[in-house]
């Protein structure tokens, strides 16, 4: 079954390397786009797919072109878990064994 | 962890290194390097049966998204997928996960889990169709042999029964 995979990371897509990877230059989390931005996202996945369509070597990854902003500044505090306080603290989250609901709302939804 | 300009990426244009950054995170909190999936050998190609736009999509979050109702995802190697109906709107969709700043996705979970777009893409006729349903996962997992043995087998199942099912023709993966 063919594939395609988006991705904001673009070393760690390299070392993976799927079949089709389409590349997208914006912060952790945002693959699919600029939030509250919908033409934003439609464009992102209309340059993927086209650009899915044209490969055909197996491990390319295509730049989609798109950009989070004019400058780039945001990759000046990108971290690996795009949170961060910079002191050398160890920041990340506790990977907590216990389901982690959005809201509580959610919680009480599903029984728990 | 905030780092200089230089250190990640060469300029504004440059993708942002993260097995770089992460190597040099935990080098200085004093872990040893995270080992990586490396697949130097050329990958599996399935090619195109026909034109996406002709073919329906599955759509593959590894994000965290779970519907509202459904039992959230926990953050210590939950190999667990959520079958999601893509009639839903992404305002059903929840996202959690322990790796990214989930705030944007929160307030827009189509940034990670692209639901209303595809469905609107349908309608443009930039894609044929979007599988009835979408699998959610929480793509953090440590232990590669737990993603090997237990969540990559559950997702190929559930897209290859779409396939056969004349539901999905093509599969979209959308990392965080």
């Amino acid at each position: 079954m063919p594939t395609i995979c988006l991705t904001a990371a673009y070393s760690i897509t390299a070392s993976v390397n799927p079949p089709r990877a389409t590349f997208v230059d914006l912060p952790l989390g945002n693959t699919a786009g600029r939030p509250h931005d919908p033409e934003f996202q439609r464009d992102l996945l209309r340059r993927a797919f086209a650009a899915a369509e044209a490969m055909d070597e197996p491990g390319t990854i295509t730049d989609l072109g798109v950009a989070w902003d004019g400058d780039g500044s945001w990759k000046r505090f990108a971290t690996s878990t795009g949170v961060g306080t910079g002191d050398g603290r160890d920041d990340r989250n506790q990977r907590l064994d216990t389901p982690q609901y959005q809201y509580e709302s959610d919680r009480l939804a599903a029984g728990g | 962890m905030r780092v200089p300009w230089h250190h990640w990426t060469v300029d504004a244009s440059t993708p942002v290194d993260y097995i770089a950054l992460t190597r040099a995170q935990y080098d200085e909190l004093g872990y040893p390097p995270y080992q990586w999936a490396e697949r130097p050998d050329t990958p599996p190609w399935t090619p195109l049966r026909a034109p996406l736009a002709e073919s329906k999509v599955a759509l593959i979050g590894s994000g965290g998204a779970y519907l509202s109702g459904q039992v959230a995802f926990h953050w210590k190697d939950d190999t667990g997928i959520r079958r999601i109906p893509t009639s839903e709107p992404a305002t059903d969709i929840r996202v959690t996960h322990f790796a990214y700043d989930l705030v944007p996705a929160r307030e827009d979970a189509n940034i990670v889990f692209p639901v209303d777009r595809l469905r609107e893409l349908v309608d443009e006729g930039v894609i044929g169709g979007l599988a009835p349903t979408a699998i959610g996962c929480m793509g953090g997992i440590y232990s590669a042999r737990r993603t090997v043995e237990e969540l990559a087998p559950a997702i190929v199942a559930e897209v290859l029964a779409m396939r056969d099912a004349g539901e999905a023709d093509v599969a979209l993966l959308v990392p965080v």
